[in-house]
């Protein structure tokens, strides 16, 4: 890989690593009176706020970087990590950048946390929107477009543009494109996944959490065109498909050990909000309105958005499939409550389907992964020579 | 402490209690054998069971089947047998045990459950009710009907809730309509939202009668008991009689001025879910400090009635949903739980809060540390946080949590002997500057802009 797209993905970890957030101060700083709006996982749309000229950021926890010293008496015991470090950040001042704080109700702990949030830090816009977890109604459109509305206001109430159709045509554009751009980027690695580190594609992906879209599309499009020609030759791996990182995010260093352990990573569940529309959102004549459908209709299945009509496990085998993947590895976080629930259906619909699967779990903060190679190697070694 | 008083209270419904209980038990038993009625299934929370009473149908209320079978000690077997499955370690045990009774064959009165014409999952407030209906439905290969209702992230609920909310219980009407070959009867319909209007009166004045010193009945451990006719028959004449005459017998109790014990020491509030595996030990722990529960959140996870609101006959649908909506404790949002339990501290004369943390609900439990900081730190109210689960009685350490309840009424009871225990309005301190990093200390929340 070209020098400059090493540096690229070394100037990316850098900004996911920096808790400080110094590139949403910078952004900031250019761009005095504008908010920054921080939106936990998954389903945020960021869109809007980037249409009322705000600074969307991605908030992913804070890894093994942040010690807990208020959090865990806020929330106790059989929490999850993410909600635990990202009020951790909170309480600590790291989130000061942040003029507004998005949740939805992926789970029963984040939205909790929301209002916790609400209580805590009462100069800060904190809001809560419900997604419609019933897209087989008539009303749910109408409603989903209600709900962006009522954010929009809000966004407005603090300092933001007024919505306006075109704004919002030029930003679902711009993350239409930064999808396409990482779509492109995955399928290359589905198609060679010895020519694309995950560990890598993850860092470029991730540091769009922290930049305009505008330049994470720039980045992006630099890493394509160098990544594509990179030469690397294959090596005897396990070709998996990763399941049940949608929302915490597992450790750098558990990525890297998957794929050094022999496993070639063709489609994972990270930072799922980055991508989470299936297609382009149409951007026509009530640019809003397709937003509201596009969740509807073209969302990406998780273990946090309901839709009846189209089972997830249903959807992973079928992805496993296509992708001709030999196995799916289950990364969860420890104490996610709605991907454990789902791996019961998953392992059903897996051993049916006779694909084989290992589950592990994860938090945040892990300082020896010895007992987690162990077990990937085994099982890769199982997969290989069986 | 010396042997715990009983403190249960036992009148002519005690027994009625039991007998509607089981007749519900028999009406699922008819249906698993003739198909007739039809049954669906149905959360608790917000439960909207006058338009079940539309279509002469039972409700199956799997939390009622697991709490039974908690009771009865017989939760740990199914829970195990969920875990083979797997299911994790930390997954609410009310889903474990009624997957696991299912796929065991267990039910808790022994007797046959049907298998439901419809899954309804009304979402209310529980992202875990979505799991396990979607799991209830794909185990017992049934249709699954979501209802989807937003979770209250305003102070009111908005127009569009609750016009989104009305058009899918239309929606679910037709559903109903073509799975049972029945029509809908809008007029039995208006008459369960009438019935379930008088019984919300009634469950409202008895919580109310709680606010008086003594209270005459528990707030949680007997309202518990009251609560099984509340789910199955408050939309029906059975349930408004029932209610009334539990009123009757709570007034009259109310009228001698008899409590729970021949002294009432301590009134507390209490926030979460039981421990039903060890429910009569709970109990008793309360009951050697002579504590009586006169508020509970617990009990209003099916509705929210003693601040006012009932159903309307003239706005069927629409009371339903804004029953759904904003009227009961697990589709209010956090804050508003801060809230509701700061007016039952305020206006039921408590001296205390009993956070009761249940490793298995996260609707529940998740942030009870926060809400401890806000009601100690913030109002100065005593406050004690014990931690197991509602469901698996591998989470239950008796010595521990007796040893922590001890302490608190150890401690309330000295600070009543020195005179500064407060109790009600005057326990709500006006806290000293600087306390607490939320808005406004010591007033109301502002829940939102
Ligand atoms: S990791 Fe799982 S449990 Fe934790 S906030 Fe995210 S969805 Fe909820
Ligand atoms: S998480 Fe809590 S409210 Fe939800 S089903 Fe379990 S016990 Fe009930």
């Amino acid at each position: 890989m070209p020098a400059a797209t090493e540096n690229l993905i070394e100037r990316c970890r850098e900004i996911v690593e920096d808790l400080q957030m110094g590139e949403v101060r910078r952004w900031k700083e250019q761009n005095p009176g504008a908010a920054a709006i921080g939106y936990f996982p998954v389903y945020a749309p960021m869109e809007l706020i980037h249409a009322s000229g705000f600074l969307p950021v991605g908030l992913n926890g804070a890894g093994d970087r942040l010690d807990l010293q208020y959090a865990d008496a806020r929330f106790g015991s059989f929490i999850c990590s993410i909600v635990k470090t990202t009020l951790e950040m909170g309480l600590t001042g790291y989130l000061d950048p942040l003029d507004g704080l998005l949740f939805s109700g992926i789970c029963d702990s984040a939205r909790n946390l929301a209002f916790v949030f609400q209580r805590n830090f009462p100069q800060k816009y904190v809001d809560f929107l419900h997604l419609p977890q019933n897209p087989s109604s008539s009303a749910s459109a109408g409603f989903l477009k209600a709900e962006y509305l009522r954010l929009a206001a809000q966004l407005e109430k603090l300092g933001g543009r007024k919505l306006a159709d075109d704004a919002l045509r030029a930003s679902i554009a711009a993350y239409n494109e930064n999808r396409a751009l990482l779509g492109d980027l995955y399928a290359l690695r589905a198609s060679n996944p010895h020519q694309v580190r995950t560990s890598d594609l993850y860092l470029l992906q991730r540091a769009g959490n922290f930049l305009p879209v505008e330049t994470h599309n720039e980045w992006l499009s630099r890493a394509l065109a160098d990544i594509a020609d990179r030469q690397a030759k294959p090596r005897d791996s396990v070709r998996i498909v990763i399941e049940g990182s949608f929302c915490e995010q597992p450790p750098l260093d558990l990525i890297r050990l998957v794929e050094d352990a022999g496993c070639y990573v063709l489609d994972d569940d990270f930072l799922l909000g980055r991508r989470w529309f299936t297609e382009d959102v149409p951007a026509g004549d009530d640019p809003l309105g397709a937003l509201a459908e596009s969740y509807l209709d073209r969302s990406v299945y998780s273990s946090v958005r309901h839709d009846f009509r189209h089972r997830r496990h249903k959807l992973l085998v079928e992805k496993a499939r296509r992708l001709g993947a030999d196995a799916v590895l289950f990364l969860i976080a420890k104490f996610c409550e709605p991907a454990y629930f789902d791996y019961v259906l998953f392992k059903r619909e897996l051993e049916a389907a006779q694909i084989p699967h290992l589950l592990l779990e994860f938090e945040e903060k892990a300082f020896t992964f010895d007992r987690l190679r162990i077990e990937v190697e085994t099982f890769v070694e199982s997969l290989l020579f069986d | 402490m010396s042997e715990a008083p009983r403190s249960e209270y036992r009148g002519q419904i005690h027994q009625q209690q039991k007998d509607l209980m089981l007749r519900w038990y028999e009406r699922l038993e008819e249906s698993a054998r003739t198909g007739n009625p039809p049954s669906v299934e149905l959360m608790i929370s917000g439960n909207s069971i006058e338009l079940l009473e539309g279509f002469g149908a039972v409700p199956l209320y799997p939390e009622v089947n697991a709490l039974q079978l908690a009771i009865r000690h017989l939760s740990l077997d199914p829970i195990l047998a969920a875990e083979e499955l797997g299911y994790a370690a930390d997954n609410c045990a009310y889903v474990k045990a009624d997957i696991g009774a299912l796929i065991r064959g267990i039910t808790p009165a022994g007797t046959p459950l049907p298998k439901p014409a419809l899954v309804l999952c009304n979402f209310v407030g529980c992202n875990t009710y979505v799991k396990w209906f979607e799991h209830a439905a794909e185990f017992q290969g049934v249709p699954l009907a979501m209802l989807d209702v937003p979770f209250l992230r305003t102070p009111e609920p908005r127009a569009e809730d609750v016009d989104y909310v009305v058009r899918q219980l239309h929606e679910i009407v037709c559903q109903l309509e073509q799975i049972t070959g029945r029509r809908f009867d809008m007029d039995r319909f208006r008459e369960a939202v009438r019935c379930s209007a008088r019984v919300e009166e009634a469950w409202s004045r008895i919580k109310h009668l709680a606010r008086r010193t003594p209270s005459p009945f528990d707030a949680y451990f007997d309202a518990i008991t009251l609560m099984g006719p509340l789910y199955v028959y408050r939309g029906s004449p059975e349930g408004v009689a029932f209610f009334e005459l539990a009123l009757k017998e709570m007034e009259e109790k109310a009228a001698r001025g008899e409590g729970i014990y021949d002294q009432e020491k301590f009134r507390v509030v209490l926030e979460g879910p039981p421990p039903y595996p060890f429910f009569r030990s709970f109990r008793d722990m309360f009951a050697s400090w002579k504590a009586t529960a006169v508020a509970s959140t617990y009990s209003t996870v099916g509705g929210l009635w003693e601040f006012g609101f009932r159903h309307d006959p003239s706005r069927p649908f629409e009371s339903v949903a804004l029953h759904m909506l904003a009227h009961n404790v697990t589709n209010r949002n956090y804050l508003q739980r801060y809230e509701q339990i700061r007016r039952y501290v305020e206006e039921w004369d408590a001296d205390g809060i009993v956070i009761h943390f249940v490793k298995s609900c996260r609707l529940f439990s998740a942030g009870q540390g926060d809400m401890r900081d806000y009601f100690t730190r913030q109002l100065g109210v005593p406050t004690l946080y014990i931690e197991s689960d509602l469901e698996d009685p591998r989470y239950f350490s008796e010595a521990q949590i007796k040893n922590r309840m001890d302490a608190f009424f150890e401690a309330l009871e000295h600070s009543r002997s020195t005179g500064t225990l407060r109790r009600g309005a005057a326990a709500l301190r006006q806290p000293a500057a600087g306390a607490g990093s939320a808005p406004g200390a010591g007033e109301r929340l502002n829940i939102l802009p």
